[in-house]
């Protein structure tokens, strides 16, 4: 069945007329996916090979019936972008964005949350690919075929490389799915776990974190109480020094909080295994499936 | 973007934090002209983004001009723990009747702002909490809501505020959630507040943390940063659109993606190597910032020999390899790379390097078998050497 997009997806990206939102609007069409619109405010009545583009996600959505918003719009305007498109009553929303102010971050989360059944995936995220049905965003989806194993991962390209490991060992995935590197993520391991334990496509769960913030823990406690399916993890960054930002506006261990060891330790101690290595994720999966 | 302590300052001097007067000055005969203003005695801090200052003599009390030409002269250009004082804070010393702690977090885990007040100030929080739990008081607001005065008058009460300081403190904790929300701070603390003999209260020091991602909008908090201290490869980086961190070790590591990057960093470690470097390209990079990175690696004279780990989502292998090929021609590299490719492009890269041939350059088909193999030619490049 997968998660979150798949051959109902009607995606709206704002940031269509945009050099990378049209690239990559257009490599999801090739894909498969169902591209319905557009939204650039001033150029409304437009089109980008055939898609139409409106001036507001209301006008999108009263038109097309879009229910996916995928956000492909610079820094200073995606967080009014994703307060739009669920203003206008999209569900699904994936922000691409990187570099949304943390406050901007906050503030988002804090409204969205207001409601239940609105979901955001992102910022600073690849996006989520359902391989076979949908993809929205920038993942390589000829890397992937569908299958049995849904990814969650903090990362982009980690994402791949884990992807492309447990693919060459036989797997498919039922969805990819890039939560992000920020700070304030709009779905955690948390939210995106519970999404994959209660779907049936779905029989092993690879979640790949890194340094930073508690997410990981916060799943560890998640996965102990809620979760039946069998969960592999990878931890990135684990030598990494402290007080440095590594890349990613949340990769990085301050103070006492944010360390990579105690991730896979809160992992390890509910019973989830930690590959050492991308290979070792996909031994794990394979010994565990096989098994 | 860590602020110096007297920029910090400058910062919420904008939102109405009551502070001392005092000068930042570079040179001593600079301390000793702001002192006929200042008058004695006079603190003299070392202005350096790292606590710990006072422990290493970095905090001193000069009595006259004598003792503050010795002191400014032997904390300018001291080395604390790696940062060397370039500047210092020179500031009237007070009488100090009390001290308290204060300071505004980002808090990620609650995904809320947490405001925390403390009688205990001018002490090691982190011990206060661990030891003392009940002398710091705390609330979480909801950013849609703000900081309100009753939200300061529960603190205050909380954390056993003096009932004459209950007011005071209160528009002091308002004021820095003002700075921390207007300027995007995420983390803005005061240790200590002073209260003064007169029962005011004043912001003594300021460790104030603004969010990287907010500068483009402040421009005159972008203009804070300060670029002494700075390493001149992560500027060069920063300059090309790179992300680059100098470890310590001496395999200079490159990839596409911060996260595929830092597995890198582990996997090479795991393989008995060190890191020289941390070096995310980004997504879909040229050739020339290929070609950039390279050099910037290269900058550092420890490295012995380079990683690049490439899985190219947007990103494109055969982009990869004419930038190292040109970085090669240019610059002529004198210690051995280990190259990996896999992802969009990747047969047509590989293609590409193949054909070049360039001298001491390794393809490698994984990114575990590549980690083994730089880690083995750094060593060997020690054995020659």
């Amino acid at each position: 069945m997968s998660i979150l997009v798949d051959e109902g997806t009607r995606l709206v990206v704002a940031g269509l007329t945009g050099r990378e939102g049209s690239f990559h609007a257009m490599n999801n069409r090739r894909y498969g996916t169902n591209v319905v619109a557009g939204v650039t405010p001033g150029k409304g009545g437009q089109d980008v090979e055939g898609v139409p583009v409106f001036n507001t996600f209301r006008e999108a959505v009263a038109a097309t019936d879009a229910n996916t918003a995928m956000i492909f719009v610079p820094p200073r305007f995606a967080a009014d972008s994703i307060l739009e498109a669920d203003d206008a009553g999209i569900r699904t929303i994936v922000a691409i964005t990187e570099g949304i102010p943390a406050h901007d971050e906050l503030r988002v989360y804090n409204v969205l949350r207001r409601d239940a059944d609105v979901r955001l995936i992102g910022p600073n995220c690849p996006g989520v690919l359902s391989p076979g049905k949908a993809n929205v965003g920038i993942i390589p989806a000829d890397f992937f075929r569908p299958g049995n194993v849904g990814v969650v991962s903090r990362s982009g390209t980690l994402t791949y490389q884990i992807g492309n490991e447990l693919a060459q060992s036989g797997f498919g995935n039922s969805t990819i799915v890039g939560i992000g590197g920020d700070p304030v993520p709009g779905s955690s391991f948390v939210d995106i776990i519970a999404l994959f334990e209660a779907d049936p496509e779905t029989e092993l769960i690879v979640m790949s974190g890194e340094i930073g913030g508690s997410a990981e823990e916060e799943a560890a406690v998640h996965i102990a109480e809620h979760v039946s399916k069998p969960v592999v993890g990878y931890i990135a960054g684990l030598t990494a020094p402290p007080g440095k930002t590594m890349g990613h506006a949340g990769a990085i261990v301050s103070g006492s909080s944010g360390g990579g060891q105690a991730k896979v330790d809160a992992l390890e101690a509910v019973g989830v295994r930690v590959g050492r290595t991308p290979t070792q994720v996909a031994a794990i999966a394979m010994e565990i499936l096989a098994g | 973007m860590d602020l110096l302590e007297y920029k910090g300052k400058q910062v919420l001097g904008r939102h109405g934090v009551r502070q001392l007067p005092g000068e930042a000055v570079s040179t001593v005969d600079d301390a000793v002209a702001a002192s006929d203003e200042i008058g004695f005695p006079i603190v003299i801090k070392a202005q350096v983004k790292i606590g710990g200052r006072g422990k290493a003599g970095g905090i001193k009390i000069a009595a006259d001009a004598d003792e503050l030409r010795a002191y400014a002269a032997a904390i300018l250009g001291m080395d604390i723990r790696g940062h060397t004082v370039h500047e210092i804070w020179v500031q009237r010393a007070t009488e100090i009747a009390g001290e308290l702690y204060a300071a505004v977090v980002f808090d990620r885990a609650a995904k809320a702002p947490l405001v925390m007040l403390s009688t205990q100030g001018g002490m090691d929080i982190e011990q206060v909490a661990a030891q003392h739990p009940e002398a710091l008081a705390t609330i979480h607001i909801d950013p849609l809501v703000g900081f309100h005065p009753f939200h300061a008058r529960r603190l205050a009460f909380e954390a056993h505020v003096d009932a004459d300081l209950v007011r005071p403190v209160g528009e002091l904790l308002e004021a820095l959630f003002r700075v921390f929300t207007k300027e995007e701070a995420t983390l803005v603390e005061i240790n200590p507040i002073a209260v003064t003999p007169e029962r005011d209260v004043v912001a003594l020091d300021a460790k104030v943390t603004l969010d990287d991602s907010s500068l483009f909008r402040h421009p005159e908090n972008a203009a804070l940063d300060d670029k002494a201290n700075a390493d001149p490869q992560e500027m060069l980086a920063a300059q090309r659109g790179l992300t680059y961190v100098k470890l310590d070790g001496d395999i200079g590591v490159f990839g596409n993606g911060a996260g595929l990057v830092m597995s890198t960093l582990d996997v090479v470690a795991a393989a008995g190597g060190a890191p020289a470097n941390f070096l995310d390209a980004g997504g879909g990079a040229k050739a020339e910032a290929i070609a950039a990175s390279v050099e910037v690696i290269l900058g550092n004279p420890n490295v012995k020999a380079v990683l690049f780990n490439v899985f190219g989502g947007i990103t494109r292998c055969d982009e990869v390899a004419r930038g190292l090929i040109e970085a090669y021609e240019i610059l002529q590299p004198k210690v051995p790379f280990v190259v990996r490719l896999d992802g969009t492009n990747d047969v047509e890269g590989r293609r590409l390097l193949a054909e070049a041939n360039l001298p001491n350059v390794y393809a490698e088909a994984t990114m575990d078998g590549a980690a083994a193999r730089v880690v083995e030619l750094a060593r060997r490049a020690d054995v020659v050497a």
